[in-house]
């Protein structure tokens, strides 16, 4: 065990962190991913993850060919703790980086690499994750929006829903019925849609927030190029689940649990209750103790799993809580910081005397959203005890 | 020993839930939500006409001379419509400072207004004596500032807990009309309320006797009736998700099939119903044992307003997706749920008030 990181590593860190000080947009994008999102918005939301990409601070770890730098993950993950410490805005083409990019550096064409994943890190196209339908949450396999082959392409029809970011991206990684007739996981498969084509319709919802976040999207006899398959044709099952693990390690992700903690402690030491800080307040005092404990951990366990990533170890159960433990703590995080402001957690986000800028409001609803988003918490609990401790299947 | 609801306890519970249900379906609270004044004016009309607003107003000023166990009662099916406007704040809090403070003249004039619904009254208490910010000089005259008072936007009078120059706490009557009064409306969260700052610059009040009592007595009468709201709509959310349970579907089954969905309602009724009792000891308390009424008040402040938060986000997570969307109901109540949690001070809060009077 040696937990330093080496020189070249410390001062790349310095140069991260220096150029973030320097470039990080100071107004206009916000620090969460609200915002009001219309064009000029979303122009500077790409700008933004343009400018971080240019610097040579996006996918570090994707290779050469594609518009990566073939860097070993630590590399990576100074990039988004610093990225988190310096409070940047969240990162536009998140979905394509976070899910499908990987996805498709395992599992795509050599001519789907080429084709999309320029274009992600540039953020020239933003996607969104086509998953969900009104029939089909937790239960993702038995979604039936439909594919079927006409000559060389896919006409689909059908419904997706709660598919975040739609309203402004330009494809969409869809999960469409090919095969009716197999068993529900043998009938799927995994495609790339253009947001842009005709017959598809999106329809924001409007989030408990009041923010429009996700959407309805419908397709009416889409057609989309045979290429577009990623993996083979109803094995779309296997592509879902690689897509799956890496959205959920992303939800998961201890760097933002730890800022979080940090602005928590912060608003705290800035909270008078009882003629003291509520940090000298015995009982909050354990809280936080007890929260930053559970932050630790995950975090620690974050190294952990990055250098089983280097060893080439494949990941196992310890992977599986990722997105249970840290979404349910992020949102335990933002509960004890609306307890913290007292009465004034009873203030919208934009009222004048919101403390701290009013970030926990939405925060404190959001991050239930994340408990909920990429398979819920009762959904992370099964799959735990299913396929980590191979439990008997009760469904 | 007998620790339940009388049988016209039970039927006015009975006639709340059905008239709400009615007339405060989630609809209309959303209009009032997008209303400026946040409330239903025909709602509150009706309820005035059927003895509502004067439950507690003695009979000699129109009232129905009813206990805070009626009360309790009323509030609760009100929490679980998630009724909005100002009834809990005027007709339980504020008519209880006239009722015991007041003096004949402020007994006559708003009493009777109260009762009729022709008048509102609101409160403007910090929840502990220590953070009192307003002023009252010699005669009632008050300056300062009065925070998160709810519905001033909508009162006649408000009553506020002021300190008097020799640092005794003094309530005091102050007609929002009145010169040197302003109100600026804060941005609420839960918007089936409306809260607001109200300033005073040497605004005419009146005093209200009791001091310091009158005022802890308050603080107790809101902590129940807040506790009693909270109640009623940790039923809600449990009924919301325990139905939905019955007809949403995955794996082809119901989900309330599933332990876990089994696991979490169960976990929400088992906090839920020694709740309940909380309330209604708390609230017999206040009318019939004064040794223990405030420590009963704190006792199920602290640990509804707990309870539903927690049962509420819960309920959220039930639902899945629709649950975190705006169209559908189930964020009303875990929003009020916030609001209650802190309104009139935290469960910590009143934890250690619990501890505190209990010598310990
Ligand atoms: C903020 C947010 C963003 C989202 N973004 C996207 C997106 O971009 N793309 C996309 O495709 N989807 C997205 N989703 C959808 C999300 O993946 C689903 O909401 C989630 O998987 C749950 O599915 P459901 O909504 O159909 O709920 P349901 O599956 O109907 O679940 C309802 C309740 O039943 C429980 N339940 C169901 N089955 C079981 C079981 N077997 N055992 C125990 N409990 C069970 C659930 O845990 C939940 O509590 C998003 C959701 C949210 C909240």
């Amino acid at each position: 065990m040696d937990l330093n990181f080496t020189r070249e590593e410390e001062e790349f860190r310095l140069k991260v962190r220096a150029f973030l000080e320097e470039n990080i947009p100071k107004s206009g994008l916000g620090d969460g991913r609200e915002g009001n999102q219309d064009k000029a918005w979303l122009e500077r939301a790409k700008a933004w993850q343009r400018k971080l990409y240019e610097a040579g601070y996006v996918a570090l770890a994707w290779p050469k060919e594609f518009g990566g730098q073939a860097m070993d993950p630590v590399r990576q993950s100074i990039v988004n703790d610093e990225l988190v410490r310096a409070k940047a805005p969240y990162l536009i083409g998140s979905s394509g980086l976070g899910m499908l990019g990987p996805t498709l550096i395992s599992w795509g064409t050599e001519e789907q690499k080429k084709r999309y994943l320029p274009k992600i890190l540039t953020a020239e196209e933003i996607w969104c994750q086509g998953y969900s339908e009104p029939g089909s949450g937790s239960d993702l396999a038995s979604l039936r929006t439909r594919a079927e082959t006409v000559g060389d392409e896919f006409v689909v029809n059908g419904q997706k829903v709660w598919t975040s970011g739609a309203q402004y991206s330009d494809m969409m990684f869809c999960l469409v019925r090919t095969d009716p007739e197999a068993p529900k996981h043998r009938g799927i498969s995994y495609i790339l849609i253009n947001m842009h084509t005709p017959g598809i319709t999106v329809r924001p919802l409007v989030q408990m927030t009041g923010d429009r976040g996700f959407n309805e999207v419908f397709f009416d006899n889409v057609r989309v190029p045979r290429k577009n398959l990623v993996g083979k044709l109803n094995e779309g099952w296997i592509v879902a689940n690689a897509t799956l693990f890496h959205e959920r390690n992303m939800l998961g992700s201890a760097s933002g649990s730890e800022q979080r903690f940090n602005r928590l402690l912060a608003l705290a030491k800035s909270v008078n209750r009882g003629g003291r800080p509520l940090t000298k307040d015995p009982v909050f005092r354990q809280r936080l103790a007890d929260l930053e404990i559970k932050v630790q951990a995950m975090r620690l366990h974050a190294m952990r799993q990055l250098t089983d990533q280097i060893r080439g170890r494949n990941p196992g159960i310890e992977a599986m809580i990722n997105k249970l433990v840290g979404t349910e703590l992020n949102h335990d995080l933002a509960t004890a910081a609306m307890e913290a402001m007292g009465d004034c957690s009873m203030l919208a986000r934009d009222d004048e005397r919101a403390l701290d800028k009013g970030y926990w409001p939405y925060e404190w609803m959001f991050s239930l959203g994340l408990v909920i988003g990429g398979g819920t918490s009762h959904i992370q609990k099964n799959i735990i005890a299913e396929r980590g401790l191979k439990m008997p299947k009760s469904r | 020993m007998d620790f339940g609801l009388s049988d016209e306890q039970l039927q006015l519970k009975q006639s709340a839930r059905e008239l709400l249900a009615a007339e405060c379906s989630t609809a209309a609270v959303r209009k009032a939500m997008a209303s400026e004044d946040g409330t239903l004016p025909e709602l509150y009309r009706e309820i005035a006409k059927l003895g509502w607003t004067g439950l507690i107003v003695p009979e000699k000023f129109g009232g129905a001379a009813l206990g805070m166990l009626d009360m309790a009662v009323l509030l609760e099916e009100q929490g679980y419509a998630a009724m909005p406007g100002p009834f809990l704040f005027s007709s339980a809090v504020a008519a209880e400072a006239i009722i015991r403070g007041g003096s004949d003249e402020a007994r006559e004039k708003w009493l009777g207004g109260i009762a009729d619904g022709s008048a509102i009254g609101t409160v403007a208490l910090a929840e502990d004596a220590g953070s009192i910010a307003v002023v009252a000089k010699k005669g009632g005259r008050l300056s300062g500032r009065g925070i998160f008072v709810p519905y001033a936007n909508l009162a006649d009078f408000i009553v506020v807990a002021a300190r008097s120059e020799d640092g005794q706490v003094a309530m005091t009557l102050v007609e929002t009309k009145a010169a040197g009064v302003t109100i600026r409306m804060l941005k609420n969260l839960d918007l089936t309320r409306r809260l607001a700052a109200v300033d005073f610059d040497d605004a005419a009040g009146a005093s209200l006797s009791g001091g310091e009592s009158l005022y802890r007595r308050l603080l107790d009468v809101g902590a129940v009736a807040i506790a009693a709201d909270s109640l009623g709509g940790m039923q809600r959310a449990l009924d919301m998700a325990v139905d939905y349970s019955k007809v949403r579907e995955q794996f082809g089954k119901p989900i309330g099939s599933f332990q876990a969905l089994k696991h979490a309602a169960a976990e929400i009724v088992a906090d839920l119903e020694p709740a309940r009792s909380l309330v209604w000891y708390a609230a017999y308390a206040l009318d019939a044992i004064p040794s223990e009424a405030s420590r009963a008040a704190a006792m199920a402040k602290a640990r509804l307003c707990e309870v539903y938060s927690r049962a509420t986000d819960r309920a959220v997570l039930m639902h899945g997706g629709i649950g975190f969307t705006w169209e559908h109901d189930i964020h009303l109540w875990f929003k009020r749920a916030r609001f209650n949690e802190s309104y009139l001070g935290s469960p910590a809060y009143h934890r250690e008030r619990v501890a505190q009077l209990g010598g310990y």
